[in-house]
């Protein structure tokens, strides 16, 4: 049993609902991608590894490509050079996708006057999982149940998705990710838009799925000063990877030459 | 009114090629008005004129002859939008106006501009044969089932297609899916309603049922009642008042759905008023 092991079952107050993570295991390697739009590069030359049960947040200013990476890493978008593995596979092979789970920035992907109810939302998440040709049985409707509960949003099953406050929205889709039981969480831009309490409240949910479900979180966020304080690593992202570091590293290494100079004008901590 | 409508035998197989037609025509619509694909319906409905005429110069089945012709449009509309050549709506316009122009071009060959266009056109329940009730009931069955067999990838993909796409779900055959579904529906929607007012019968049911702000399978089976309603009213209505039967049916569904809209929009003042 690793130290890290060791250290998780004696902090926490309820060890065996923990999942165990080895966070050793290269779970996602992003190796020397470089993407282009058509006019100069977006993306150049990043290497990046995420381990099992990481939280990374994965910062940078305006137009620096941190959603392009995601999407290259979720297979959205093909790198014009390098390649991404995802559980040692390469992305092109790679045929688990149930076992990610993908929560898009919201306000682009979605129609508020779409006729779902939150549960038919939630179920969606299982839809990847079940594959063509197979219907949904009491087993997904069961999951869907649960991931809704695992958000605080079970009593809200039958409302219209659209009649949801924005954060309310947002812990559905979390919960629809949460449904394919993924093993892994994308999330883009997850707090642009909301109320500070939201965000806390966002973000307790966060730990919670970090730390006791041990799910491994990925999330683009522009926000570096609130994200310092929640994720277990930070990469900075301007076109090229300017730091990968945990956020004391990171405040301890304090400027990032003039690229990262947006980022250092919110440390307030 | 003492005539008894089911002692003719065009008017009962009318009603039933116009009650299947009633049950899929939403049930393939509320993913097209979901995205944004409403004209899809009209493009390809010309598009099977087309194909009719075709079949009307080689002396085929017509129905057969634009069932081809409008899966195969289906192929060059849906990559013309993808590769973003051109914009979507302009690749729809190319497709109207072309399909249009080889139709009159192929109906002035074939000497074929008589009454039998004119029930193309705007349909007519009159001329629905027995054999006619048997493809579409064929076609429909077959339908039915491909809309089952992707229902879920068909919502998440019309909810949210980057993420379905994220989840692993093939977008890209689903969207030609989807496509081909409608080219099948189209053409099945000839007889009864006819090429110009197909897109109503696609249409207007759903953006009625979303008036009511119901969540899934409740907007499909509250389209469903307003659809087969407005279909079986329109073809007694027209009966006996002598009337086109697709201008009555679409017109019952325009009624419906403005009551809906005003009884909705009435119902939201009040509520905002007590609040």
């Amino acid at each position: 049993m690793t130290t890290q092991e060791n250290e998780q079952r004696e902090t926490s107050p309820r060890p065996s609902s923990i999942k165990r993570v080895d966070h050793t295991k290269k779970i996602i390697e992003v190796i020397d991608v470089s993407f282009s739009y058509g006019n100069g590069d977006a993306l150049s030359g990043i290497t990046l590894d995420v381990h099992d049960g990481d939280y990374l947040g994965l910062v940078g200013p305006n137009g620096a490509g941190k959603t392009t990476l995601l999407k290259i890493m979720l297979g959205l978008l093909l790198p014009t050079k390098g390649q991404v593995k995802i559980f040692g596979q390469e992305l092109k092979k790679f045929k688990q996708w149930s076992d990610i789970g993908y929560v898009p920035q919201k306000a682009t992907n979605f129609d508020p006057n779409f006729p779902a109810t939150v549960k038919e939302v939630v179920l969606m998440g299982r839809y990847g999982r079940k594959g063509l040709f197979r219907q949904i049985n009491k087993e997904d409707e069961n999951a869907a149940e649960k991931a809704l509960k695992e958000v605080g949003m079970n009593e809200y099953e039958n409302r219209l998705i659209g009649d949801l406050s924005g954060g309310q929205q947002q812990r559905v889709f979390i919960a629809r990710a949460l449904a394919g039981e993924p093993k892994i969480i994308f999330l883009d831009e997850p707090t642009s838009g909301v109320d500070t309490k939201t965000q806390n409240e966002f973000y307790e949910i966060m730990k919670k799925l970090n730390q006791e479900l041990g799910l491994t979180l990925i999330l683009v966020s522009h926000d570096i000063k609130k994200i310092m304080g929640e994720v277990m690593h930070v990469a900075c992202v301007d076109k090229t990877l300017v730091c990968h570091e945990t956020p004391e590293e990171y405040l301890k290494n304090g400027l990032h030459g003039d690229v990262m100079g947006f980022i250092s004008h919110h440390h307030e901590i | 009114m003492d005539i008894n409508i089911f002692q003719y035998g065009f008017m009962v197989r009318g009603l039933e090629a116009g009650v299947i037609v009633a049950l899929i025509a939403p049930a393939i619509g509320i993913f097209l008005v979901l995205r944004r694909y409403s004209l899809i319906a009209d493009t390809l409905a010309h598009v099977s004129l087309a194909g009719i005429a075709l079949g009307l110069l080689l002396g085929l089945n017509p129905i057969f002859t634009a069932v081809g012709l409008t899966s195969l449009s289906t192929i060059g509309i849906e990559r013309l939008r993808t590769t973003k050549k051109v914009y979507g709506e302009s690749s729809l316009a190319l497709f109207l106006s072309g399909s249009l122009a080889v139709a009159v071009i192929l109906l002035s060959l074939a000497n074929g501009l008589n009454t039998n266009l004119f029930s193309y056109l705007f349909g007519s329940i009159v001329t629905v044969t027995m054999s006619d009730v048997y493809t579409i009931l064929t076609l429909s069955c077959i339908v039915s089932l491909i809309l089952c067999i992707f229902y879920k990838e068909l919502i998440y993909i019309s909810f949210d297609e980057e993420a379905a796409k994220a989840s692993g779900i093939p977008t890209r055959l689903i969207n030609y899916i989807l496509i081909l579904l409608t080219a099948l529906v189209v053409t099945l929607s000839i007889p009864i309603v006819g090429i110009l007012l197909i897109s109503a019968l696609v249409v207007i049911p759903i953006i009625s049922a979303l008036q009511l702000k119901k969540g899934f399978s409740s907007t499909i089976m509250i389209a469903e009642c307003i659809s087969v309603f407005s279909v079986i009213f329109g073809i007694i209505v027209s009966f006996y008042w002598n009337l086109s039967t697709g201008g009555t049916i679409v017109l019952t569904m325009l009624a419906l759905f403005i009551m809906i809209l005003f009884f909705t929009s009435k119902k939201k003042r009040i509520s905002s008023n007590i609040t």
